[in-house]
């Protein structure tokens, strides 16, 4: 299934956020997640299906001003 | 300051109080190494912080957090970047799950070459969050208008910039900034950007305001640590002028040795 993560096309098999995330080495990772724009709290993402062409943001704490 | 005088003289944000009145922006620093130092140097316990895409291999942020972590300082997650009203509300959804806390730094920006932020989306998505539970500090500009609706949106507290983020220009609107605490004197208020040197730091202190956020001054020193040092006393310095009550400026000259006494030695 193609799908875009971080704006980079990616191929993958997981069928949800959580899946995505272990497929990605982010299962131990403090990242916060969003798809198609609207935020997925962490409790949530494992009953969020993925679907082709969904948009998926992994973002983690980073410096700042 | 020393420890004694800080523990007097503490200044607080939504029920949370500190001693020091730098907050600093983690951003920019040549190097982990450096941004623990300056940190330390500045003894700022409060800290910016942001939330971007992880890179894949790398994993750059979770050691940074771990950093931030050991160093023990309480963070205030911003929303940087973000030209809407949405794009800034999810952000900071994103950066209360993650850094597990309601603060939040709230940037709406308006327009890319001054980085000004856009009032109207500011006091938007101030709405919105104080009434979802965050603690907003809304970066704003000196106008009084805007900062009363920021208020009526729940804000407790305010931060308007100095100069365009990142210039280093200082307090380009000194008059501007004086109304402001004028008008808002039971209001926590935080000079935020544009500052470059520590005698700008010093200038926002003398006018009563309660705190300063800087990043680039600091981070962009040719020795940082030495800089954040330096921020640090010239904040110190400037508030205890203002407690001290500083004279009025005058036109015209007044002897400061009594003229009472004086030789007369002229011809």
């Amino acid at each position: 299934m193609k799908i875009v993560v971080n704006g980079e096309h990616a191929d993958t098999r997981a069928a949800t956020l959580t899946d995505l995330l272990n497929e990605l080495g982010y299962a131990d990772a403090i990242v916060a997640t969003a798809l198609n724009g609207t935020m997925v709290r962490a409790v949530q993402r494992r009953a969020t299906a993925l679907a082709q062409g969904d948009r998926v943001e992994i973002l983690a704490p980073m410096q700042g001003g | 300051m020393d420890a004694i005088t800080m523990k007097m003289d503490p200044v607080e944000f939504y029920g949370t109080t500190v001693g020091s009145r730098l907050l600093l922006g983690t951003a920019q620093y040549p190097s982990p190494a450096i941004l623990t130092e300056a940190i330390r140097a500045s003894a700022a316990e409060i800290v910016t912080v942001s939330l971007r895409r992880e890179s894949g291999a790398a994993k750059a942020g979770q050691s940074f957090w771990t950093l931030i972590r050991e160093l023990g300082v309480k963070v205030l997650p911003n929303t940087a970047g973000c030209k809407t009203v949405k794009e800034a509300v999810t952000t900071a959804e994103m950066a209360r799950e993650l850094f597990g806390t309601a603060w939040v730094k709230l940037e709406v920006i308006g327009e890319d070459d001054t980085l000004q932020p856009d009032v109207f989306g500011l006091v938007e998505a101030a709405r919105i969050l104080s009434r979802d539970g965050f603690q907003v500090f809304p970066y704003t500009t000196e106008d009084l208008v805007v900062a009363e609706k920021l208020i009526a949106a729940g804000c407790e507290v305010l931060m308007p910039w100095g100069a365009p983020i990142g210039s280093g220009r200082g307090l380009n609107n000194p008059y501007g900034l004086r109304s402001m605490r004028a008008h808002f004197p039971g209001v926590p208020l935080v000079v935020d950007a544009g500052v470059g040197v520590p005698s700008h730091a010093a200038a926002a202190m003398e006018m009563g305001y309660d705190a300063v956020l800087l990043n680039t001054a600091v981070a962009k020193a040719g020795d940082p640590a030495r800089m954040a040092r330096a921020f640090a006393r010239a904040i110190e310095a400037g508030r205890e002028a203002f407690l001290a009550d500083p004279i009025d400026a005058r036109d015209m000259a007044a002897p400061s040795t009594p003229v009472m006494g004086r030789a007369m030695l002229a011809e």
